[in-house]
């Protein structure tokens, strides 16, 4: 493992550091010191480890192909813009669009997400996108989804506290969103159906959940114990009859 | 539904004494405009079906077809055109938004028309440029303030630039918006001729990857097929903002175009629609722009131009300041008459502006604002010959995108009914038998042909003009006068009137 103080040195630099120690071989950096430094992680390929410690800037982890960044302290916007496969592990809260069109991989936040998380979701093949969010999320969550899994956790809500934002889901056309506790239909997005979730679904969320809460050191069966309802699209061809031919 | 109020645009003449009932032309109408009656046993054709894109008079072995607009008239109105009258019929009929292709047919002005070039005469002699050497070759890429020359060497690294040996590149048309073979001729002949093609949104098919260093990647909103390796093989990204032809509209492919080797391609879920809208939505500022621009530059190291294409519209000299800001390396202005594979009529033929007027107005800003060096401008949006690509060099330019060209130049006879996938040359469309008359092969001669003769035309010109290098025309708009124009025209484009 190899250690580096973002401490005073530019995102431009830190991350060409970066560029260099993988390029080196190196198979796990730690950062320290990271204070809003950019694009960390951004476009890095393999079986590496990114650790965090700090609060790391916008579209970390962009583009990730195949690397675990885990972020000790809260990720900005646009955290794994984009991305292909690894897994992005968030000791706290995201801000807006975190897994813009991402087609592999996972995402875990312990916290909330802000808005449009997991806009342009898609899925395809044996890649299918992956996103568990432990607290709440702002409005617009999967936006144009057109294909992964959204898992909302809900956790520590306060009292009269809704899960999302409003506009859930509008424009998806593909994909799942899977809700640990109940939405209001006037919250829902155009296009997005409330359906009740059938065993296969509870063997994705299962699955999913356990990881979450290893990760962050929690028990899943007290998450599963939540009632759960999924969100699906009504079409996967929500244009088809728009245009005159 | 009640009795349709459409009659047939147009009316298939057959020569009977030409014709020998071959039904060739049965077999290459997608439309199926023409059968063959068993009982007659002969070819009949259903004018109604016929978008007139001229494959089945091509292909007549006896020249026995001929198309002609359909003569029947409503009664005469300069207001109440035939054309606004069957649009109102369509769209009673079904509801629904009228799609279109090519781009805008409207008869608005066409400034290329109304600009002339220069030509020397005594003074400043003319090259001939079959005897002497004529550069046309053109880097795009952000330029340093500064030259530091140490030994005659330059001392510090030039920010990435693509090498263009004629200042042409052909225009982003993604696959499944066209077809592979379309993109495989286009692929050969940047390849051939040391220019760029551009993958448009369409995301990198494997068998176009070995002519990575010929390729323009394109991110926009919907990042279909966007990712580490997408970035890495390519020469050069380019961000879609907007598109000439659908200025603030985003591109929606059918889910029935979404086969295995589009998804495959674009990486997403088979016979989905595949949908990238207008905005981004992680941008809603110049500075989120920025981040965009940054992060594919951190992603690739710094060692590739970073473009950004936008519609002409009406601030597009501010909006592209903004965009040099940005940390762009190219700006690409795609103007109001630009193609597309499918957009909204209105949206087509009313939104955006013409290219000549952006691309004026977009040069003398950054000039005034010290900032030309920091971006190459790429004009795009109808560019017909090598005229029209002197005159844009001259307004500013550092290169022209073509793509109606292109694909006329491979067979498109601009029908505008590219949206429906029924392309009879094999061009906008995923059908496996109508994509094989395309030869990818023959298609890329023709484009480098095409290409060929404009680069030595080019050189004419120039030589003409008794300039011999392209990077001396450029910006240079004392080479160009206006004619037909009236003072705030000539004002916008920065050109004196003929006879001035």
């Amino acid at each position: 493992m190899k250690l580096l103080n973002a401490n005073g040195i530019c995102y431009q630099e830190l991350n060409k550091r970066i560029r260099e120690l993988l390029k080196q071989g190196e198979d796990t950096i730690q950062l320290q010191g990271v204070l809003g430094h950019r694009y960390i992680g951004a476009g890095i390929k393999g079986n590496r480890r990114i650790i965090i410690k700090g609060i790391p800037g916008n579209d970390t982890a962009a583009y990730l192909d195949g690397p675990k960044v885990v972020i000790n302290g809260n990720a900005q916007d646009a955290v794994a813009n984009t991305m292909n496969s690894g897994c992005v592990i968030i000791h706290g809260n995201v801000g807006d669009t975190a897994g813009y069109a991402m087609r592999g991989g996972e995402i875990y936040i312990k916290g909330n997400a802000g808005y449009r998380t997991g806009i342009h979701m898609k899925e395809y093949y044996n890649k299918k996108p992956v996103i568990v969010i432990g607290g709440r999320a702002g409005d617009f969550l999967g936006e144009y989804m057109a294909g992964g899994i959204i898992i909302l956790l809900g956790l520590g809500l306060k009292d009269g506290e809704e899960l999302t934002g409003n506009f859930c889901g509008t424009g998806m056309h593909g994909g799942a969103i899977y809700l640990r506790g109940s939405i209001k239909p006037e919250r829902l997005g155009k296009g997005v159906e409330i359906a009740a979730p059938d065993d296969g679904d509870m063997v994705i969320i299962r699955t999913y959940v356990k990881r979450y809460a290893k990760y962050f050191g929690l028990g899943h069966n007290e998450i599963m114990k939540g009632n759960f309802v999924k969100l699906r699209a009504y079409s996967s061809r929500p244009f088809k009859s728009l245009y005159a031919y | 539904m009640s009795l349709s109020y459409l009659t047939s645009e147009y009316i298939i003449e057959r020569n009977r004494e030409r014709c020998i009932d071959c039904q060739v032309c049965v077999r290459q109408c997608a439309n199926k405009a023409h059968r063959f009656d068993e009982e007659e046993q002969r070819v009949v054709s259903d004018d109604e079906k016929c978008v007139n894109c001229h494959r089945c008079v091509v292909l007549c072995p006896t020249k026995a077809l001929c198309i002609r607009r359909n003569p029947l008239e409503f009664r005469e109105n300069a207001n109440w055109t035939p054309g606004a009258i069957r649009d109102i019929y369509k769209q009673s009929e079904t509801g629904r938004i009228l799609l279109t292709g090519m781009g805008n047919d409207r008869p608005y002005p066409i400034y290329w028309d109304h600009i002339l070039l220069n030509a020397s005469q005594v003074t400043n002699p003319s090259i001939d440029p079959l005897r002497e050497p004529m550069e046309l070759k053109t880097y795009l890429g952000r330029k340093p303030e500064k030259l530091k020359v140490e030994n005659g060497r330059l001392a510090e690294k030039l920010p990435p630039q693509i090498e263009l040996k004629i200042p042409v590149m052909f225009s982003a048309m993604s696959f499944g918006s066209i077809s592979i073979n379309a993109c495989k001729a286009m692929a050969m002949a940047a390849s051939e001729l040391g220019i760029m093609f551009n993958t448009g949104e369409g995301g990198f098919h494997k068998d176009l990857q070995k002519f990575g260093k010929n390729a323009i990647v394109q991110v926009a909103s919907g990042r279909f097929g966007v990712d580490t390796d997408y970035l890495n093989t390519g020469a050069a990204i380019e961000i879609k903002i907007g598109q000439g032809a659908k200025p603030g509209i985003g591109g929606h492919l059918p889910g029935e175009k979404v086969g295995e080797e589009v998804s495959a391609t674009r990486m997403i879920p088979l016979g989905t629609d595949a949908i990238s809208p207008a905005p981004h939505h992680d941008i809603y500022s110049i500075e989120d722009l920025r981040q965009l621009i940054y992060s594919l530059k951190e992603a690739t190291n710094y060692e590739k131009p970073v473009s950004v294409k936008v519609a002409a519209v009406h601030n597009a000299a501010a909006i592209c300041s903004g965009i040099a800001r940005a940390g762009a390396d190219i700006i690409a202005i795609d103007g109001f008459r630009g193609g597309t594979g499918a957009a909204p009529v209105r949206i087509r033929d009313h939104v955006g502006i013409p290219v000549e007027m952006a691309l004026a107005a977009v040069d003398t800003r950054l000039r005034e604002e010290g900032i030309r060096n920091q971006v190459s401008l790429v004009c795009a949006g109808s560019v017909r010959n090598s005229a029209d690509i002197m005159k844009a060099v001259a307004l500013g330019a550092d290169a022209v995108y073509i793509a109606s060209s292109a694909l006329i130049a491979m067979g498109c006879h601009m029908c505008q009914k590219c949206y429906t996938g029924k392309c009879n040359w094999g061009i906008a469309t995923q059908d496996p038998y109508l994509v094989k008359r395309l030869n990818p092969e023959i298609a890329a001669k023709r484009l480098v042909n095409l290409l060929n003769a404009w680069a030595h035309e080019m050189k004419e010109i120039l030589g003409g003009m008794g300039i011999n290098a392209i990077e001396s025309l450029r910006g240079n708009r004392l080479m160009l006068r206006g004619i037909g124009l009236n003072d705030r025209e000539l004002k916008i484009l920065g050109i004196k009137a003929a006879g001035e």
